[in-house]
C-alpha cells in the first residue's frame, strides 16, 4: 500500500505521533503510525551472511533485500547491521557471521517469496522472521532511542 | 536418658526462611522479551545450556513460555548454543 500524498499531510498534523515515557516524547515512526491502515504488519528479519564478504558485498547484500521488500509493498522501519559476530556453534564449518538485523512493515504475503530469496542465495547461513506483536515494537523503539526498556532492573533481580 | 528425638530445646532455633520466588516480568512489567539479548537469556539457562525450569526460576507460566520462545529463536540463530559447558 502506498501512501498518498493527502494522507502524508494529515499525518503530520496529527497530535498523538508520539509516545511519551517518564515525561520523555518519543516520536513514532510514520510508518508504524501508519500500519493502522491495511493489512502491513511488522516483521523483523536476522540473517547471518558469510563472514567472506566484503565490506561493500555485504552492505550490497542488504539493499538487495531492502529493494525487494520495497519493490513488493513494504517499508523498512529500521536497518541494523551488527556486522561481525561469532557464532555460538559453527554453521557450515564457519564460526563467525555477518549478523544484520531488519525491521520492516509489510503485507504479509511477501514473506513466503522473501524466504525463497533467502534460501536460494549462498551468501546466507542462517535467516529467520518473525512477526513483531504490539510490545515488541514498543521495545524496539524504546531500544533505538535509549529509553529504559525495564530490562535492567530485571536483570538484578 | 533422653533420645535423640526427644530432645527439645528452649529458645527455638533460627532456620533462615527462604526468599519467595516472583516472576521478574510480572513484577517489572516486562511484556516481550528479546531473543537478541543473550546476556539476559543466560539467567534463565544451566551451564549446559539446558532451560532451567520454572520451579528454579519463578517464572509464570505465561512468561516462561515466552522465556522458551525467545531462547529457541537465539539457539537457532547462533546467539546461543544448543549443548556446551561452562556456559557462565
Amino acid at each position: 500500500m502506498a501512501l498518498t500524498q493527502t494522507d502524508m499531510s494529515s499525518y503530520h498534523t496529527k497530535k498523538n505521533d508520539a509516545i511519551i515515557i517518564k515525561g520523555k516524547s518519543i516520536p513514532l515512526h510514520p510508518i508504524i503510525n501508519h500500519q493502522i491502515q491495511g493489512n502491513m504488519q511488522n516483521y523483523e528479519m536476522m540473517v547471518i551472511f558469510t563472514p567472506v564478504l566484503s565490506e561493500e558485498d555485504y552492505k550490497v547484500a542488504q539493499k538487495k533485500y531492502v529493494d525487494f521488500i520495497k519493490a513488493n509493498g513494504g517499508e523498512i522501519v529500521h536497518d541494523n547491521p551488527w556486522g561481525l559476530k561469532s557464532l555460538a556453534y559453527p554453521i557450515q564449518k564457519k564460526t563467525t557471521g555477518l549478523y544484520w538485523v531488519l525491521e520492516y512493515l509489510a503485507p504479509s504475503d511477501i514473506n513466503e517469496k522473501l524466504k525463497i530469496q533467502l534460501l536460494r542465495d549462498e551468501q546466507v547461513l542462517r535467516q529467520m522472521v518473525i512477526k513483531l506483536d504490539k510490545y515488541a515494537v514498543e521495545y524496539n523503539l524504546k531500544k533505538r532511542s535509549g529509553v529504559s526498556t525495564g530490562m535492567e532492573k530485571a536483570v538484578e533481580g | 536418658m533422653a533420645k535423640a528425638n526427644e530432645i527439645k530445646y528452649l529458645t527455638a532455633i533460627k532456620t533462615e526462611k527462604p526468599r519467595k520466588k516472583f516472576c521478574r516480568f510480572k513484577k517489572y512489567g516486562i511484556r516481550y522479551i528479546d531473543y537478541k539479548d543473550a546476556e539476559f537469556l543466560k539467567k534463565f539457562l544451566n551451564e549446559q545450556g539446558k532451560m532451567l525450569p520454572r520451579r528454579i526460576t519463578g517464572n509464570s507460566l505465561k512468561y516462561q513460555r515466552k522465556v522458551s520462545e525467545a531462547i529457541k529463536r537465539a539457539r537457532q540463530m547462533a546467539i546461543l548454543p544448543y549443548v556446551t559447558d561452562l556456559l557462565k
